[in-house]
């Protein structure tokens, strides 16, 4: 009989049960059907990367002053990809038809924007709600004045029919938001108002603006809104473009504040009342702040959606960078062809931004997410 | 009148008239009520005097007016000595072709990426979120244009389509497939598919009643697939095969016969399809990780195989989670197909608010019509969603 009195040293664990040989094992290959699975897997990983890769880098012309660049001796196209056709055309991509000596002012306003922006996303910042304010009602003005002219500054005028490309989709995306925050808000007050009449009004514009596609929106907009107007009103495409995105937009809007709204508790609406706030102290006091930092994320995924659907505007004759790539460069005799190295190109922009927006709202949803479940 | 701060016997004085919150929800909903009135007149009086000026007749008489267009495709017949009021039509019926379409697509892709999402095969799995993450943030205009100009144009010429067995054919010109042909003893197969449909569900019921007396389970999902299935193919070859199927015939510059599908619709069956397959993936996955663990466990302990529990506890209490979702994103897809007017398929916005409209300038009446009919069925849908969420919420005891 084997007795021991001193403790054994642990042994290592199994050659199969660590290490990289372990995690295949149990991740890719555990069982015969599993095994199928990830040789199917590997071979679509097979079929699709490698070849393009071999069209977007390695055979990729990147840049050059025509496209006889891209083309054989016979003039055929060359095997790999032509992205020449988007860095030479770089600047309309992002500006359309904005005058180039002008171009400081949109990038001026973007750069403003963009440090206005950076310490809201610091926890430490002092004086947040100042700051998101003056974002969100004195910019706009300054922007504005810049991009467009006249105003502040007294800048000479740039109409809004040069506008196009990225900075186009980017004003209109983020002016949406900005106004359809606004109504949107509004709309969701009074979706849960206690006045049947402005109660039943919302819930009839919310709902009918999210009946609708927002094609039909905008060719409303473009087709019947100067018939609504006096006669001899003219309207800048842009803005009626911009109208019927706000319109719709806001209702959107409407129903993800209204779930933050429902989410704060009653004693939170009745201690407002109790302290003897008004109506609206109430709610710009007490109840919006709360319901507003619950609903980032879904205001996030709106703005997404938003930014997406920008592209529809292509279709009420709009510049935007899908219908400058699409209509402008795409027509152009001088680079005829290269519809797909422009559609890829536009994707990619795409989904940089909507990519990580949704991440950053993932990110904020579980940051918020305090209620400990599992 | 005394202060009734200084003599608190008394009660207090009502508040005036314009402190009464009574009285001040009336009044500002009397001026709101005020305010969209003039709204609407001041609207209405602007379009009739523009309309006017413009030489437009308002009302709905250019709907019996001949059209003098063709349609690409139409599922009645379509001429162009047909009227304006039947190009409404073909657009609806368009626009719901393509709906149905997509939406079973979507959802049988849908549902096969979510699940590969949540497989234990590590590279499934990644390949499943590299699907949704690409297809969900790229503009839906985009990947349309990308399936149309890139993919289908580079297909080849039809002379050289490329076939499948010759009697499937893919080319630039769409996909022709061959299309069935029902001579008249076929009537006997129709009638024995719904007997066994009919005969399934009396066989469910009594199967379920058998389990609840005797505690027996009978195969049901085998049988009345058999019954399904085998029966009619039994009766439709007894009956001397009624059926044939018409194959299309590569000619020199076209296929004929067969059933077609035109490129536009392929082009905006997959771009919808694929994308919304992205959104309904992540509803799968969610409404599967929902149901907690522990009903799976307790399933099993209760001893009912691995095929029960899913059948039985995770599948139920999933879809109570998926169906609401689900149903907005076919609402989606049904908006979206909208879309089919940038690649030139003869949807309801295409036909109707696109060339019926530039040819008769009836702006006011033919976007509120093409509204009406999307707001129609998205509020039929949410209806359908109300009425499904109150019967599958829980009841709670």
């Amino acid at each position: 009989m084997y007795v021991t009195n001193k403790i054994l040293p642990e042994l290592p664990a199994p050659s199969n049960a660590k290490g990289i040989v372990h995690w295949l094992k149990t991740n890719l290959f555990n069982g015969p059907i599993n095994t199928i699975f990830t040789f199917l897997g590997l071979f679509i990983i097979y079929k699709i990367i490698p070849p393009v890769i071999e069209w977007a880098f390695i055979d990729a012309t990147w840049f050059a002053d025509s496209s006889s660049a891209c083309k054989l001796e016979n003039g055929d196209r060359k095997p790999g990809a032509c992205w020449a056709f988007i860095t030479n055309r770089f600047d309309q991509i992002m500006y359309g038809f904005y005058p180039a000596s002008e171009r400081w002012r949109p990038n001026l306003a973007g750069i403003m924007l963009v440090l206005l922006t950076i310490p809201l996303f610091f926890e430490k910042t002092p004086k947040k709600a100042w700051l998101g304010g003056f974002i969100l009602l004195v910019f706009p003005f300054i922007a504005y004045s810049l991009i467009h002219g006249g105003g502040l500054f007294g800048l000479p005028v740039v109409d809004t029919s040069k506008w196009g490309g990225l900075m186009l989709t980017l004003i209109i995306s983020l002016v949406g938001i900005l106004f359809a925050l606004f109504f949107g808000t509004i709309l969701a007050l009074g979706r849960r108002s206690s006045m049947p009449i402005v109660k039943s009004l919302s819930v009839v514009f919310i709902e009918f603006w999210r009946g609708v596609p927002l094609i039909t929106v905008l060719f409303m907009s473009s087709v019947m809104l100067p018939l609504f107007l006096p006669e001899g009103t003219d309207f800048d495409k842009l803005a009626r473009a911009m109208i019927g995105i706000i319109l719709f937009q806001s209702a959107y809007v409407a129903e993800v504040v209204r779930g933050g709204l429902q989410a704060i508790p009653k004693g939170q609406y009745e201690a407002a009342s109790a302290m003897g706030l008004s109506y609206w102290k109430s709610m710009f006091l007490v109840i919006l702040p709360q319901a507003m930092k619950l609903v980032i994320p879904g205001l996030v995924n709106t703005f997404i959606a938003l930014f997406k659907d920008t592209t529809l505007v292509l279709i009420i004759g709009l510049f935007d960078l899908l219908a400058i790539i699409e209509n402008v460069l795409g027509a152009d005799p001088a680079w005829l062809g290269f519809h797909t190295e422009g559609l890829v190109f536009a994707a990619f922009v795409f989904w940089i931004f909507c990519f990580s927006m949704s991440r950053y709202s993932m990110a904020l949803e579980r940051k918020l997410d305090t209620n400990h479940r599992n | 009148m005394s202060d009734p701060r200084h003599n608190s016997t008394e009660l207090p004085s009502k508040p005036p008239i314009w402190n009464d919150p009574k009285y001040r929800a009336l009044f500002f909903q009397a001026i709101l009520i005020a305010g969209l009135a003039f709204f609407g007149y001041t609207i209405i009086q602007n379009t009739l005097s523009n309309m006017e000026a413009r030489g437009i007749s308002t009302g709905f008489a250019f709907m019996s007016e001949k059209s003098g267009f063709d349609i690409l495709q139409s599922l009645i017949p379509f001429d162009s000595d047909s009227t304006y009021g039947k190009t409404f039509i073909v657009g609806i019926l368009n626009t719901l072709l393509v709906t149905g379409l997509g939406i079973i697509f979507a959802t049988i892709l849908g549902f096969i990426i979510g699940i590969a999402r949540l497989s234990n095969n590590w590279l499934i799995s990644r390949l499943a979120a590299v699907y949704i993450e690409t297809f969900r943030n790229i503009p839906l205009l985009i990947q349309l244009f990308f399936w149309y100009f890139v993919v289908l144009k580079s297909l080849p010429q039809v002379r050289n389509s490329i076939s499948f067995f010759d009697s499937v054919f893919l080319s630039n010109r769409g996909l022709y497939i061959p299309s069935p042909i029902f001579e008249n003893g076929f009537i006997y197969t129709g009638i024995a598919i719904l007997a066994g449909i009919i005969g399934s569900l009396i066989l469910k019921k009594w199967a379920r009643k058998r389990q609840e007396k005797t505690g027996q389970t009978f195969p049901v999902f085998l049988s009345s697939l058999g019954l399904i299935i085998l029966l009619p193919i039994i009766v439709l070859f007894l009956s001397g095969n009624p059926l044939s199927w018409e194959i299309p015939k590569l000619g020199r510059f076209n296929i004929q016969g067969g059933a077609s599908l035109i490129p536009e619709l392929f082009a905006l069956l997959l771009g919808l399809s694929i994308y919304t397959a992205a959104f309904i993936a992540e509803i799968v996955r969610s409404g599967i990780t929902a149901v907690s663990h522990g009903q799976t466990e307790a399933a099993l302990s209760v001893g009912l195989t691995p095929a029960q529990t899913l059948r039985l506890v995770v599948i139920p209490q999933a879809l109570r989670v998926i169906i609401p979702p689900l149903t907005s994103q076919y609402l989606n897809l049904f908006k979206n197909s909208s879309l089919a007017t940038a690649i030139g398929y003869p949807d309801l916005v295409a036909v109707f608010m696109g060339t019926t409209l530039n040819q008769t300038g009836q702006a006011v009446e033919i976007i509120a019509m093409t509204m009406a009919v999307y707001l129609t069925v998205s509020l039929l849908i949410s209806m359908f969603m109300n009425w499904y969420n109150a019967k599958m919420s829980l009841v709670e005891r």
